[in-house]
């Protein structure tokens, strides 16, 4: 149900009807349909599956969820 | 945290292929249906104690007497089929010399001589032809081989993709030089002399049915002078393979079989271009199990693996070279891989063709 | 790889293992509901960083694998009709039926593709406007908007060569039937992170309260699925019985609601039945009446099927949690990836096919 990756949004355009826009995964790029994610804009990242972009990531809440494991971590290793 | 691992009995599986059973892609994907395919028809059928032992080519003597003066040849066979005949990196005619260039050169011959047999699909430009020919002279000059036999059949519109080749190459083993896939000893240092992936993530790209871009090029090439440069490195070199259809995973676990040893593989060893990740995260592919045409594994005494690394690491076609595991006693035969957490999983062969998925 | 890369960091994840370690004091029963955090805690060994305390149980979110056979059966004899072109994702095409697979059929002659995405499966009917295409939607929720959205478009450019052989299932019904079950062990729950991001996690509310058992909404990547168990096992240490989001970058309360208007415009709720687990109530979707042109089943003459399951199978029991794939007596012996005799041995997300390929202590 479930492989979806992120991947940025190079460029959005419209093809037979559809708002579709170009992914790059990582050097690695492929269309994918952003009729779900309307408010999507190049430079934004977002979890594509099987094809279609199913949201925006969140660039704030990663990285609260990061810098609080960092922050597990550093305790962790001070005890 | 001590290593608990299944003992998974029976991993061949014990019913008889039926008879009304058809072929499919999977038995020719490089996997454990291959390998089932070939040993259940072909091996039962043909066997005899040269196909027997495995190896990437067939070794004898000529003549057939090893107290004669005389020499020790490899011979080796392989057809290509692949759709694109041109890809980023290569085209079917560069992959047919040197798939059959390497093979004979994983053995420690230095390859010399190619046969090629072509069949050709009625309706064929004879421009692109002429294209894969280029390229295979080019090929041949590069690994300094020539090709001294050939034949061409046609057959009707529709029954081949384009072209199929085949070529058979030959070459002497040195003297002093025994290289095999059951030489693999307890204790061996694994090493890789590049990326992996990179052949089978071109070609899937460049058929377009997936409908991915990437910069990511094949890395067909030719390996003899490579592995000439690491015998006059050191003769410790126990196991050569080049890891093809199945990718990295699929050629250990056959050397792990054929030696009877376990291996043991580290996850942050094993070089990957970021693109060739990319990809196989997208598609839900394991970058162990794709395909490479231009890369070894050596498996050498670990006395002389640093020394062998270095000598790699300057040539052309070494420069990515990395150790990414050792041999180890196991009846087994597992090949396991201890991930960038610290855990440890087993590594099986590719099972049927690698398809995309959606979980 | 930026957002992947960081969630693999090993000492993040230790650190958050050292953390569960540390606050567990009784042994949990904890199942995650997705078959791809299956394959990943597979995969990276997660489960062997984890206290003896904690268990963690493989539930049934693998689409591939609780496709009912009697579905099966339909694709295959779909795909076997001349002048069909049988499009598909990829991980459907080992799936055994009754008799063989779409594998067989397309070694026996029949045309079967594998689609990366379901628009390519469209484009595939433009370009074939003499063949039937029929592409086989299965899926979770997180696939629904996909699959929907090939119907929509087909439908906007007029192609009427076409149909949909549509299998949905849905996760909150699933929960339900587990939880029901007199023998259920599952205490707590990891929600699938992408089925939440197109649902959002408003429906586990009353799942929690009414079973009283705590529901961490949980990504994928090891420190994902490690921060998700943290939090599940804190709720069942403190017993609290809440639904908490472990995936906020991805993840949001009322999900996309774009996707889900889509899925309510195309889908209508059905009974479903699961592979090795039966009949659960409103636990699919299917097209609704106004969409019925393009459903391949009311379009193609299918003979009444009469699926058998092999019976040495017990992929339901694992499905739903009760046993494990080693406690199945033809697991690695008769039933392999190359000749599975369940769906659960083929998908590179069933729990047997990740036992097989990864290892697993006895």
């Amino acid at each position: 149900m479930c492989l979806a990756i992120p991947g940025k949004i190079l460029e959005v355009y419209e093809a037979n009807g559809l708002l579709m826009g170009k992914i790059d995964f990582g050097v690695v790029t492929r269309e994918a349909c952003l009729t779900y994610v309307p408010e999507a804009k190049v430079g934004d990242y977002t979890i594509i599956h099987v094809g279609f972009a199913l949201n925006l990531i969140d660039e704030k809440e990663a990285m609260e969820t990061l810098v609080l494991q960092k922050e597990i971590s550093k305790q962790g290793m001070d005890a | 945290m001590t290593e608990k691992l299944t003992n998974i009995e029976g991993l061949a599986c014990p019913l008889p292929l039926p008879h009304n059973q058809r072929i499919v892609l999977g038995h020719g994907s490089g996997g454990r249906m291959s390998y089932d395919l070939i040993s259940k028809v072909f091996l039962s059928a043909l066997d005899n104690p040269i196909l027997r032992i495995g190896d990437d080519a067939g070794t004898m003597f000529i003549p057939n007497n090893p107290s004669e003066p005389g020499c020790r040849l490899a011979i080796s066979t392989d057809s290509h089929v692949v759709m694109p005949l041109f890809f980023p990196g290569g085209d079917i005619g560069r992959l047919a010399v040197c798939g059959t260039i390497n093979d004979v050169a994983m053995l420690g011959a230095d390859p010399q001589f190619l046969t090629a047999g072509f069949v050709l699909e009625e309706g064929l430009d004879v421009d692109i032809l002429s294209r894969v020919v280029d390229s295979m002279r080019s090929a041949t000059l590069e690994a300094n081989v020539q090709i001294i036999a050939g034949d061409t059949k046609v057959v009707q519109n529709g029954k081949a993709d384009g072209l199929y080749i085949n070529t058979t190459g030959f070459g002497v083993i040195p003297p002093g030089v025994n290289i095999s896939g059951t030489r693999a000893h307890p204790g061996d240092v694994v090493i890789i002399s590049g990326t992996i992936g990179d052949h089978g993530i071109a070609v899937l790209a460049a058929r377009g049915e997936l409908k991915f871009e990437t910069q990511i090029i094949s890395d067909v090439a030719p390996l003899n002078g490579l592995v000439k440069t690491m015998l006059d490195t050191t003769k410790e070199i126990h196991v050569l393979r080049d890891p093809t259809r199945g990718g990295l995973a699929t050629s250990l676990n056959e050397i792990a079989i054929q030696s009877k040893v376990g291996i043991k593989i580290y996850e942050d060893g094993i070089p990957v271009k970021l693109a060739v990740s990319a990809a196989c995260e997208m598609l839900g592919f394991d970058p162990l199990y794709v395909a490479n045409e231009g890369k070894l594994i050596a498996i050498v005494n670990k006395t002389y693996a640093d020394q062998l690394l270095s000598a790699m690491k300057l040539h052309p076609f070494g420069t990515d070279a990395a150790i990414i595991g050792t041999v180890t006693a196991d009846a087994n035969e597992h090949v396991t891989l201890k991930t960038t957490f610290g855990t440890t999983r087993m590594v099986d062969m590719l099972s049927g063709e690698m398809l995309p998925r959606i979980c | 790889m930026k957002y992947i890369s960081e969630y693999r960091d090993a000492h993040l994840v230790q650190a958050v293992m050292d953390e569960i370690t540390r606050v567990i004091h009784r042994p949990w029963v904890i199942m995650e509901i997705c078959g791809g955090q299956t394959h990943s805690i597979m995969k990276y060994g997660l489960d062997q960083l984890l206290p003896e305390d904690l268990e963690l149980v493989h539930g049934p979110g693998c689409p591939v694998c609780v496709t009912s056979l009697e579905m099966i059966d339909k694709a295959l004899a779909i795909a076997t009709h001349p002048g069909v072109i049988f499009t598909s994702y990829g991980d459907m095409l080992r799936v055994p039926g009754s008799e063989g697979d779409l594998f067989s059929v397309r070694a026996s002659g029949g045309d079967v593709r594998v689609v990366y995405s379901s628009l390519d499966a469209v484009k595939i009917a433009q370009e074939n406007p003499s063949k039937q295409v029929v592409f086989f939607a299965i899926g979770f929720e997180t696939t629904a908007p996909a699959n929907a959205m090939s119907v929509i478009h087909a439908q906007n450019l007029g192609l009427e060569n076409f149909s949909l052989l549509v299998s949905h299932v849905r996760v909150p019904p699933a929960m339900h039937a587990i939880l029901e079950s007199s023998t259920n062990r599952v205490q707590g729950f990891l929600a699938a992170g992408h089925v939440c991001t197109v649902m959002g996690y408003w429906e586990y509310g009353p799942i929690a309260q009414k079973y009283k058992v705590p529901v961490v909404v949980t990504g994928f990547e090891p420190l994902d699925i490690a921060q998700g168990i943290l939090s599940a096992v804190k709720q069942l240490e403190n017993g609290t019985h809440e639904v908490e989001n472990a995936y906020a970058r991805v993840v949001s309360y009322e999900g996309n609601q774009p996707a889900q208007r889509m899925i309510n415009q195309v889908f209508e709720d059905c009974n479903q039945k699961w592979r090795g687990i039966g009949l659960i109530p409103s636990s699919g979707w299917q097209l609704k009446h106004e969409f019925r042109q393009f459903d391949a089943t009311q379009r193609f003459n299918i003979q009444k099927i009469t699926p058998a399951e092999s019976p040495l199978c017990i992929a339901g029991q694992i499905l739903q949690g009760l046993k494990k794939p080693y406690d199945c007596s033809v697991f690695a012996g008769q039933c392999t990836p190359e000749h599975p005799l369940g769906a659960t041995m083929v998908s590179s997300e069933g729990a047997c096919a990740a036992y097989y390929h990864y290892g697993r202590p006895t």
